[in-house]
């Protein structure tokens, strides 16, 4: 125990023999590790981003569909058990973020063009947790209920369509013997998005009104679970597969969306790739340093070894010494991260790049996610990977022989 | 001047490990920078590539406005004829017209709104990908036959095959009711469901006649070969527009204001990156040019004392420092340049890279070309900042009082 201390407190007091040297490293580690952290913080903050405006597209963690819909999202395929007897299910298990829809293509005509949209039949007081839409800041009105005869679309496809609220337009799609089905709506209520192409694809109805148009009885597309975290849903899925049992097809939201799903697992690899690349970069002035600080020392180290001080006691030197710079260069740079992500932590704007933004599926308000994991991965990396690189200069140290060393000029 | 550069050679390899180390920090970021850009860069191009060779075209004559609103009733006039000229003032065969129109595209069990493009038969290939991709029969024949090309994807969901019917509804130019039957003549199939899933294409007469079109259509699509004449060939269609028509000529950026901002996004976050990386290269050059100063002390005393500048020492520790950058830059430039170039011809994927790549029309192995440009720039600035790096070790020599340097041990 005594050993220990005195070994920290000899390296310690080395550190700041070159005061210059070690202040130029340690800015070189602060840097390092700020970029690390900060830039990892953003990168998490967009992907965080992709994947929750993906899912509110979606939308919805576990999803449970008929097993063809997904390749063919027609009101042919639908989930054999009626909404009643999935509600039934669903509300006695104490879900409480779910909801069912009828999801099919439809085209909405106006009497100056028409568009292929997505028709979403909701229940309104189900879906207010689970939609990009925000019922209060619709222009005009969101749905009252399952059976409310109006339609809410998005504003920019009002535009295009040259209609707005309390004007008529008329839906056209099928019936499951594959004769049209079409209805009049009026327009009661025009959404903004954060993503814009949502605004032009998506249509809200009435979840019985457009079951009714559809003749499709008490039958719905798809059922939708919203968990509490996104990164782990595993609970909802195993409860959800049971409460289904097998009467259809039931997934997680990174299996609906293979772009979300890999979007995830790259961020982590890339994270990795960054920390260990910066690492590298700041390794070779790390191994540098030491390197020096033995040269200069080696007749004071021939010295401690004549006296009768262990090579492993040297070795030992020359690690912690080269820890404690880590240490201390990754407790600042940490910290300034920390500082950095505060004034940002309510969102930048980079509105300036929107439209490309908007391809990757993002908005253009950016969230840094500052993660404690991402902190530690970091922090760790360089401590272990640092320890490493300082053996080499250590164990050379360690090695001199005695009489040489004290001789050398 | 021979003397001073034998004089920092020597001095360069008193610390060959010192040297060696400082060099390789440089090595190894210039290593990464030339791979990264010429990935980077490669990507790009194919970015803009794929996405606009894919349908969009570089260039597109539309009505104002068209772009933003895309409604039926902005048209072109006459715009068959106005190809045709086109074709023969600019000596080309890549312009074609084309209409755009939504309809109802039923099966005789399943029913889609979806895009339907007029495109002239004997021209759409050249600025299009899609008729290289049909897989099952062939593309359209006659100007006003009544044929039909889908998706794979559609098809399956259609449940058609070649030689099947499919009905249009839609509206016209006017609003009336637009109704026609078609042949499916040939299926494409991109690779990308929700591309295939998207669009259908029937020839531009039948189009006219089905719509209402009265000979008019909505765009004149330019390939230009490469982004790089783009500018130019705009300003010559520009002159070319027939007079008494208003009539708007986009380029790719415009009708595809995503494509260059995901980009300019994409290079903010990477160029922030390699800033980290080069200055953390630089301070660790500043760590070593600093040491090599201070351990000098005693001699540049001595030199000084015999009539040598501070400026011409200045001077010598700046060659110092070009001769270990220039040495970062050619290793580095060859090693970046070699994996670069291998990796060229074996491919680079990251995996989970699939999906990402997928949705900007990118292939999921990518083969990074090296070029003087891609192969020069990273090292170029890490070689500044080297020098840069140095000029505050340069500068303390002008601090440096003769008598008391000297007398430092």
């Amino acid at each position: 125990m005594h050993r220990l201390e005195i070994l920290f407190r000899l390296a310690w007091r080395n550190l700041w023999r070159n005061h210059r040297r070690t202040l130029i490293m340690l800015m070189a580690v602060v840097l390092g590790t700020w970029a690390m952290i900060f830039m990892t913080a953003l990168m998490r903050g967009m992907v965080t981003d992709v994947v929750k405006d993906g899912i509110s597209a979606l939308p919805g963690h576990v999803q449970v569909h008929h097993p063809d819909y997904r390749d063919d999202p027609s009101v042919a395929n639908l989930i054999a058990v009626s909404d009643a007897d999935l509600s039934a299910r669903f509300n006695a298990a104490g879900f409480v973020k779910w909801a069912t829809r009828v999801r099919v293509p439809a085209v909405i005509t106006s009497e100056y063009d028409s568009r292929g949209v997505t028709l979403l039949g909701v229940d309104p007081e189900y879906e207010r947790d689970l939609t990009f839409v925000d019922y209060d800041s619709v222009s005009g009105r969101f749905l009252e209920s399952a059976d409310d005869s109006g339609i809410v679309i998005g504003k920019k496809l009002a535009e295009t369509l040259n209609t707005k609220v309390g004007k008529r337009i008329v839906l056209m799609s099928q019936d499951p013997d594959n004769d049209i089905a079409d209805r009049g709506f009026r327009v009661v209520g025009m959404f903004e998005a954060n993503i814009k192409a949502f605004e032009e694809n998506y249509v809200f109805a009435g979840k019985t009104t457009v079951q009714k148009m559809l003749r499709i009885g008490d039958q719905v597309s798809e059922l939708v679970v919203l968990g509490g975290d996104y990164r782990d849903v595993e609970a909802e899925y195993n409860k959800t597969v049971e409460l289904i049992d097998g009467s259809g097809e039931v997934k997680r939201w990174f299996e609906l969306d293979p772009y979300l799903g890999s979007m995830l697992g790259v961020m982590d690899g890339f994270v990795l790739v960054w920390i260990i690349v910066i690492f590298l970069a700041l390794s070779f002035g790390l191994v540098n340093t030491l390197v020096m600080a033995v040269f200069e020392r080696v007749r004071e180290i021939g010295l401690m070894l004549a006296l009768g001080m262990r090579p492993i006691n040297i070795l030992g030197q020359i690690v912690v010494e080269s820890s404690l710079l880590l240490a201390i260069g990754l407790a600042i740079g940490t910290g300034l991260s920390w500082a950095s992500v505060q004034p940002i932590k309510d969102g930048i704007d980079i509105s300036i790049v929107g439209d490309g933004l908007d391809m990757w599926g993002m908005s253009s308000v950016l969230y840094p996610e500052l993660l404690l994991s991402d902190v530690i991965l970091a922090n760790v990396v360089v401590l272990v990977l640092g320890f490493l690189a300082s053996l080499s200069p250590a164990w050379r140290a360690a090695n001199y022989e005695p009489i040489e060393a004290i001789t050398k000029v | 001047m021979n003397l001073v550069f034998r004089l920092a050679w020597r001095n360069l390899w008193r610390h060959p490990r010192r040297t060696w180390l400082t060099t390789g920090a440089m090595v190894f970021s210039n290593t990464l920078l030339v791979f990264m850009i010429a990935l980077q860069f490669g990507m790009y191009d194919l970015m803009i590539d794929n996405t606009l060779q894919a349908f969009t075209g570089h260039l597109q004559i539309q009505a104002p406005g068209y772009k933003d609103d895309q409604k039926m009733r902005q048209t072109v006039a006459d715009i068959v004829p106005l190809a045709e000229s086109l074709r023969a003032e600019l000596t080309t065969a890549s312009i074609a017209a084309r209409g755009t129109a939504f309809a109802l595209v039923s099966s005789e069990e399943r029913s889609y709104g979806i895009a339907v493009f007029g495109v002239e038969p004997e021209f759409e290939s050249n600025v299009s990908t899609i008729p290289g991709l049909i897989s099952k029969g062939r593309f359209l024949g006659a100007s006003d036959a009544a044929e039909i090309i889908i998706g794979a994807a559609l098809a399956r969901n259609l449940r058609v095959d070649l030689g099947d019917e499919l009905t249009l509804l839609g509206s016209g130019r006017d609003g009336s009711f637009a109704a026609a039957v078609v042949n499916i003549v040939g299926i494409f199939d991109s690779g990308v469901a929700d591309f295939d899933r998207s669009m259908t294409e029937i020839p531009l007469g039948l189009f006219q006649d089905v719509f209402y079109m009265n000979g008019s259509g909505h765009h004149v699509v330019f390939d230009a070969g490469g982004i790089d004449g783009v500018a130019e060939l705009q300003s010559r269609v520009g002159s070319l527009l027939p007079p008494g028509q208003d009539l708007v000529v986009h380029d790719w950026d415009a009708l595809q204001p995503g494509l260059k901002q995901a980009i300019k996004a994409d290079m903010s976050s990477a160029f922030f990156m390699y800033g980290i990386l080069v200055i953390l290269v630089a301070f660790s050059v500043l760590n070593t040019q600093l040491m090599s100063v201070l351990e000098r002390t005693h001699e540049f005393g001595i030199v000084m004392s015999l009539g040598l500048t501070p400026g011409r020492l200045g001077r010598l520790v700046l060659l110092e420092t070009a001769i270990m950058g220039a040495l970062g830059l050619i290793l580095g430039a060859i090693l970046g340049g070699v994996i670069t170039f291998w990796l060229g011809i074996r491919g680079f994927a990251y995996p989970g890279m699939e999906e990402l790549a997928a949705k900007f029309n990118l292939p999921a192995r990518f083969f990074p070309q090296v070029s003087a440009m891609t192969l020069l720039i990273g090292p170029a600035v890490v070689f500044l900042f080297t020098l840069l790096a140095a000029v505050y070790p340069a500068l303390r020599l002008h601090r440096l009082h003769p008598v008391e340097a000297m007398r430092a041990v």
